[in-house]
């Protein structure tokens, strides 16, 4: 779906002051309406709308046979979700904890990503998963987790993470009308406001900045542009998700002239601003709160290096999560935050 | 160990009741009496038919008469049709298992002694209702009077392989014939199959599903997922489990059979579970054409357990004589599915041995003449004959810039192969 601008005016409509999940749940709402044919599953979803809420009114508006909760069935959810889109529905499904989509791997790795091709194009899946993921709220190892590597890892999975609620409801729209699965993790720690790694800080709510303004229509953004958060000269930060903000208000506080991108969708990845990007400033710094090793941080790392080898001046630093499972007490020392942020910029400044 | 004084524990560990050089021995198998087990009505409630989980289903007695009220009493003509497709399909398998052997492809699966739970099931259905098979339900296929050349073509994985020769042979997609794409992940058709149920009633539409899975598969947790989604939806979808009683060379057991029956997984979901005699084709028939009607009326699903044996092999790739007494397959007692039709078909008087061994001869020139036609477009031992562009394509629905490199490398590196 290459090529469709951001946003549609006259569809958006006005603009109303919303969080992540009133931006997720507009995305769904205005998906659902316009096509007969979503339908959206998943624990909890119907008449409770969520344990997020992002589903919250759905089941009251669209009915039962289009919002319906499921069995605490991860594989069965996203095998069925498979299901109803060969039939010819549009399948949005939940999984209530990106933690808890294992069991759906199987269906989602070797039938979902590969119905187009092993069918050549008779079968496809276009399912949208959406699914609550990372950390920074006391989760432990089970409420935590940012499995997106294993995910982009796959041929004919799109991944997606948005990082604010304007993103959050145009990619939503744009990953559900997609024809391909996409995974959509959202990052739960700033469902209600941005957070900059300062968790000694008190949270401000999303509606004290900009990206809350959104369009209560229709609009998309495209999968697989990211955005330019912040123009600089000095390093190139690659992030998404939580780790926009936290990136956002470390460069705040470095005074490093840095140039922040967003990616917005992992795969597919927008190589041209990257590239474009560090080509410009010959450094750069990947983050991401997901463990280190065979992370995404690892893949674009060596895009990096392929694309950009001759500008760089120095060693690409990666910043993320270490490689433990998601400790509950420790989690701030886990937590890929500001000061992790700032040791990384000062070695990537060194040289 | 604890101190405690008690019985050390010990482990079950399933063994079949024979191995090779050993005598098969089925004298612990009671064959059930055809035409004993009551048919209830399809509205039946599950918790007052749980007796079908246990017993069998069966039509046709020794003498190949139909007996008892599950009798489909099918036209004559409906017969001889079910009694072509199960013979095309097991000429089918026998030339093609040989053009395996011969090297024309990597691999076939055989459904031999098993042609009853895939063709009479499908003669059960519309063909308008969505099949979602496993890797030996070819007999579908030819039942859906889908093009042997088309199969073959996927077999051999050559240029009119519309599959484009991404799939290992039988790994059949026949969208035109409702024949969903075959996985090779085991099961993972089930909560699939469930899910496409559940949208047709959901849109209120009349066309139901069915989907077959082997009795080793039913251990997959898709297996159950589906079982779990299905009862709580009342999904109009009809549940196959065939039990053939091998997978590659773990016997029954090793899915629970030591335990109870196949069909018996329907009660704990309180779903209506059925039991037949798989090589009994009109049985297959009556008991797919009850769920049909159960899955049509709102009733919900039905699990049915077709009692079978696998004849031959698990696929090319392997050997039974490695793992199962020799003479299993011809001590089994419940015959093969279809001389057991064509003694029926001929006790009716509207067949006889001379029409049925001119339909075998026909049928081989057939397949023959198929696979003829097939060859023509090549063979998988041809080697890298298909478009290279095309192992990029249906990715994704538009080629993102990196497999578009990708590909570009690929293609480069052709060259420097001189291919």
């Amino acid at each position: 779906m290459a090529g469709v601008s951001e946003a549609a005016p006259v569809e958006a409509g006005p603009t109303r002051t919303m969080n992540m999940i009133q931006a997720i749940n507009s995305a769904i709402d205005v998906a659902m309406d316009r096509d007969g044919s979503t339908v959206v599953l998943g624990e909890d979803v119907g008449y409770f709308g969520g344990v997020f809420k992002a589903t919250e009114g759905l089941q009251a508006k669209f009915g039962k046979t289009r919002v319906f909760d499921t069995p605490i069935s991860e594989n069965g959810i996203i095998g069925v979700a498979v299901g109803m889109a060969t039939y010819g529905l549009r399948p949005v499904a939940e999984i209530q904890f990106a933690d808890y989509i294992y069991p759906a791997f199987d269906q989602l790795v070797s039938e979902a990503a590969r119905l187009r091709y092993r069918s050549a194009g008779e079968y496809t899946a276009p399912i949208t998963v959406r699914s609550p993921f990372g950390g920074g709220i006391f989760g432990g190892q089970t409420h935590s987790q940012s499995p997106e590597g294993i995910f982009t890892h796959v041929a004919g999975l799109k991944t997606v993470i948005p990082s604010n609620p304007y993103d959050a409801k145009g990619l939503l729209i744009a990953a559900i009308e997609d024809n391909d699965p996409v995974i959509f993790f959202e990052p739960k720690r700033i469902y209600n406001g941005p957070f900059d790694g300062h968790y000694d800080r008190p949270a401000a709510p999303w509606s004290k900045f900009a990206d809350s303004a959104v369009p209560e229509g229709y609009y998309r953004v495209p999968l697989g542009k990211a955005k330019i958060v912040r123009e600089g000269n000095d390093v190139t930060i690659v992030a998404y998700g939580t780790m926009v903000h936290v990136a956002s208000g470390a460069v705040a506080e470095s005074g490093i002239d840095a140039e922040l991108i967003d990616l917005r969708t992992l795969v597919p990845l927008d190589i041209e601003m990257i590239a474009a990007s560090v080509k410009k400033t010959g450094r750069c710094v990947v983050v991401h709160e997901a463990t280190r090793t065979g992370g995404f941080g690892a893949e674009l790392s060596a895009l990096v290096q392929e694309h950009c080898f001759h500008s760089l001046e120095a060693p690409i630093q990666r910043v993320t999560g270490w490689d433990t499972p998601y400790p509950h007490s420790l989690e701030w020392a886990y937590f890929p935050g500001p000061v992790r942020l700032r040791l990384a910029l000062e070695r990537v400044m060194q040289d | 160990m604890s101190g405690q004084n008690l019985p050390p524990l010990s482990l079950h560990v399933p063994e079949p009741r024979s191995r090779p050089g050993e005598a098969a021995d089925f004298s612990d198998f009671a064959i059930p009496v055809a035409g004993a087990v009551p048919r209830p009505e399809s509205h039946a409630r599950p918790a007052d038919i749980r007796d079908l989980c246990y017993d069998m289903i069966r039509v046709l007695d020794d003498q190949g008469r139909a007996r008892g009220p599950w009798n489909p009493r099918l036209a004559s003509e409906t017969l001889l049709r079910m009694l072509r497709s199960m013979a095309l399909t097991r000429a089918f398998d026998d030339r093609i298992y040989r053009a395996q052997r011969q090297g024309k492809t990597s691999f076939y699966v055989k459904c031999t002694g098993e042609e009853a739970t895939s063709v009479a099931a499908a003669h059960a259905l519309d063909y308008d209702d969505m099949i979602f098979p496993g890797y030996r339900q070819q007999g579908l296929l030819i039942a859906r009077d889908w093009p042997l050349v088309d199969m073959i073509n996927q077999i051999f994985s050559n240029r009119a392989d519309r599959l484009k020769g991404r799939q290992m042979p039988i790994m059949y997609s026949a969208r035109g014939a409702n024949f969903f794409s075959i996985s090779g992940n085991l099961a993972t058709q089930y909560p699939q199959a469930v899910g496409w149920a559940m949208a047709s009633a959901a849109r209120g539409d009349s066309r139901i599903a069915s989907v077959w899975c082997g009795e080793g598969s039913t251990a997959e947790g898709d297996f159950h997922s589906a079982m779990t989604f299905a009862t709580v939806y009342r999904a109009p979808v009809i549940l196959n489990i065939v039990n053939n009683q091998w997978a590659i060379s773990s016997f029954s057991g090793f899915a629970g059979a030591e335990a109870t029956t196949f069909a018996a997984r329907a009660i704990g979901y309180g779903m209506a579970g059925l039991r037949v005699d798989g090589n009994d084709a009109l049985a297959v028939y009556a008991a797919t054409a009850w769920a049909a009607d159960r899955a049509r009326s709102n009733q919900g699903p039905t699990l049915i357990e077709h009692f079978t044996y696998r004849a031959e092999s698990h696929s090319t790739s392997d050997d039974p004589g490695k793992y199962r007494a020799a003479e299993e397959r011809v001590k089994w007692p419940l015959g093969d599915p279809i001389v057991r039709l064509k003694q029926h078909v001929i006790a009716l008087g509207i067949w006889d041995e001379e029409r049925h061994a001119l339909m075998d001869a026909e049928l081989a020139e057939q397949v023959q003449q198929a696979q003829r036609e097939a060859e023509k477009n090549g063979i998988l031992a041809d080697g890298l004959k298909q478009n290279f562009d095309s192992m990029f394509e249906d990715v994704f629905e538009e080629m993102p810039w990196h497999l578009k490199e990708q590909a570009a490398q690929m293609l480069a590196e052709r060259r420097a192969a001189g291919i």
